[in-house]
């Protein structure tokens, strides 16, 4: 990595503190994403993992601290806006719209003018059909775009997700727990699709499969009651006592 | 859910069934029934409008007699003055003690302005009054219980208003529109074309609306709002511009039942009316634009039926009617053409 130039620099979580009436999901939490990183966040259960991506997209407002995407705040930005500034986030339970087609959904997720007056019309622009076309080949949806996405399975539910997320054409995506309830084979495949996306993307991965996480190869941030804990390559974190210990207390 | 849409013959055809109904009743029916088929039509608009705003966009309005006001008053105001000897106000006005008509009617005396007003009016105070609620993230039953509470308010001002409102009695004894004559017969059937090109309008228009990008954008904030907002989409202008359309259908569908029913009243427009409005639609199929309208025509008809014979047993029906339907077609009497009841 190329030390760290300011103009690297994408995303900076800047001593966020997340306060549910007393408790705090996240305590004066900070990392840095650079520009094309792949990072893995793992913790415990409860460990705030999700609350970070909350933070980020907007769904949860920081009592201290920034959001710096860009170089801007963003932390009071409505949710539309952020989207818009190229954030985007797939959310743990799958997040798909289930009484339109899983063709409508990577549709609206490829939308470029989202403006509501620009919405009377049924034409879709012809690199915006491409996309979606692009998205469903990637995950091997194409035979199924005409089925509504609520009759898809678990899996495939996941899969559309991840793809309206890399349609939407966000710099930086957000994908919590993208493997949740998938196979090894399925859970390969979805490993392939975020190495797929090389250098042009930034990719915030969360997710518990160590060996998915393995796959990745990517620099792995440890997260622990809301705070960081460790910085590391998967082999450094792995050999790292104090995160054995997080996960032990938590297990046992 | 398989496409069993597909399948079923009767599904296209319904729609050319209904116009091909329109299209030969005028010729079939007595000059009563006429009358009160246009009324129901008039009623059908207003459901094609809930349709757009619950069916699609998962918006319940207890309140679509509102909107059913503002345009059935709106031509009354109209009616009332193109009638009246110049320099005389309406005998109700006299009775009150009034000499001079109220400013706000006086515009109405201009048949562009009431055409306008019709149009506008509904619509305006519908994005409005939407926008208000949904921008601060209000929905679901709230939002119907402001719709309700919008319903009272409304029907409570014209009755407490008698001196400029006819109160709750209403405004009626028309004698032409637009210097047509009410009770000749040719004005009876042209005002029922009218009313069946508009449906026809109505119809089209709407089933454009549902196939295009706002209409996929509605269902899916009906599906998930945040999920919409999490793309990138603000969903309040997509609901706002639905209930908007939906006021205008209802503004417009009320003029055209004042016209066929010769009155309008609180008693049309208030809560219980708007309540039955939303029955009507379940009962057709709150999905369905066609079912909608069979939805209302059939409701309608069998209050007729029942309401002359058992005035009572009306509402009590319609109460079982609608929870029946409810629970078991939640797609309405659409849903058992289209195969799918669930
Ligand atoms: N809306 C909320 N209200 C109160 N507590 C919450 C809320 N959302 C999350 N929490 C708590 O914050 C902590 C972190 O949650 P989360 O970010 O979902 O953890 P994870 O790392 O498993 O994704 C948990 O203890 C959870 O119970
Ligand atoms: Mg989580």
């Amino acid at each position: 990595m190329s030390g760290s130039a300011v103009s690297d620099l994408l995303l900076s979580v800047d001593g966020v503190t997340i306060d549910y009436s007393g408790f705090k999901a996240l305590d004066n939490f900070s990392m840095t994403l650079n520009r094309g990183e792949t990072r893995v966040v793992i913790g415990p259960n409860g460990a705030g993992k999700s609350t970070l991506c909350d933070t980020i997209i907007g769904r949860v407002r920081p009592s201290q601290g920034r959001v710096l995407f860009k170089g801007e705040e963003i932390q009071r930005l409505p949710e539309q806006q952020i989207v818009a500034r190229g954030i985007c986030r797939k959310f743990q339970a799958p997040g798909v719209l289930p009484t339109l087609s899983v063709r409508d959904n990577l549709g609206l997720a490829a939308r470029k003018d989202r403006r509501w007056w620009k919405s009377f019309g049924a034409g879709i622009p012809a690199d915006e059909k491409r996309a979606v076309e692009e998205a469903l080949e990637s995950v091997g949806l194409t035979h199924r775009a005409g089925v509504e996405a609520g009759t898809l399975a678990h899996g495939e539910k996941q899969w559309l997700e991840i793809a309206m997320v890399m349609a939407t054409g966000a710099e930086l995506l957000l994908l919590d727990e993208p493997t949740a309830g998938m196979g090894p084979a399925e859970t390969s495949r979805t490993a392939q699709l975020i190495l797929g996306l090389g250098d042009s993307r930034t990719v915030l991965v969360i997710d518990h499969d160590m060996s998915f996480v393995e796959q990745l190869a990517a620099p792995v941030t440890v997260m622990h009651q809301g705070k960081f804990l460790k910085q590391g390559s998967i082999a450094e974190v792995r050999a790292d006592a104090e995160v054995a210990a997080v996960y032990l207390g938590h297990t046992a | 859910m398989p496409d069993l849409s597909r399948l079923d013959p009767l599904k296209p055809v319904l729609p050319w069934l209904l116009l091909a109904l329109g299209l030969v009743a005028p010729f079939a029916l007595s000059a009563y029934d006429l009358n009160l088929l246009a009324r129901f039509m008039a009623m059908g608009i207003l459901a094609l409008g809930l349709v757009l705003i619950w069916g699609h966009g998962g918006i319940l309005s207890l309140g679509q007699g509102v909107f059913f006001g503002l345009g059935g008053y709106a031509i009354a105001l109209h009616m009332k003055l193109a009638d009246l000897p110049s320099g005389e106000i309406p005998d109700f006005m006299v009775w009150s003690g009034r000499d001079s008509l109220p400013f706000w009617w006086i515009p109405f005396s201009s048949p562009a302005f009431t055409i306008a007003a019709i149009l506008i009016v509904p619509t305006l105070v519908g994005a409005l009054f939407s926008w208000a609620v949904f921008h601060r993230r209000v929905g679901g039953t709230y939002f119907a219980l402001i719709t309700q509470a919008l319903a009272l308010a409304f029907s409570t001002l014209i009755i407490s208003r008698q001196d400029v409102t006819g109160g709750f009695n209403g405004l009626t004894d028309f004698y032409s529109v637009f210097g047509f004559g009410l009770s000749s017969p040719g004005t009876g059937s042209g005002l029922y074309w009218v009313t069946l090109v508009v449906l026809c309008i109505a119809f089209v228009a709407l089933r454009w609306l549902l196939a295009s990008r706002f209409g996929i954008l509605l269902r899916a904030a009906r599906d998930g709002e945040n999920r919409v907002r999490f793309l990138g989409y603000s969903p309040t202008p997509f609901k706002v511009v639905a209930f908007a359309i939906a006021a205008m259908l209802a503004g417009i569908g009320g003029a055209l039942f004042t016209l066929h029913a010769g009155v309008v009243s609180p008693a049309l427009i208030g809560v219980v009316p708007s309540i039955e409005m939303v029955v009507w639609v379940a009962i057709g199929g709150r999905y369905s634009l066609a079912g909608a309208i069979v939805g209302a025509l059939l409701v309608n008809l069998a209050r007729d039926a029942v309401s002359s014979a058992f005035p009572e047993l009306w509402l009590y029906l319609m109460g079982v009617l609608f929870i029946f339907v409810v629970t078991l077609l939640p797609r309405g009497l659409a849903g058992l053409v289209q195969g799918k009841a669930a």
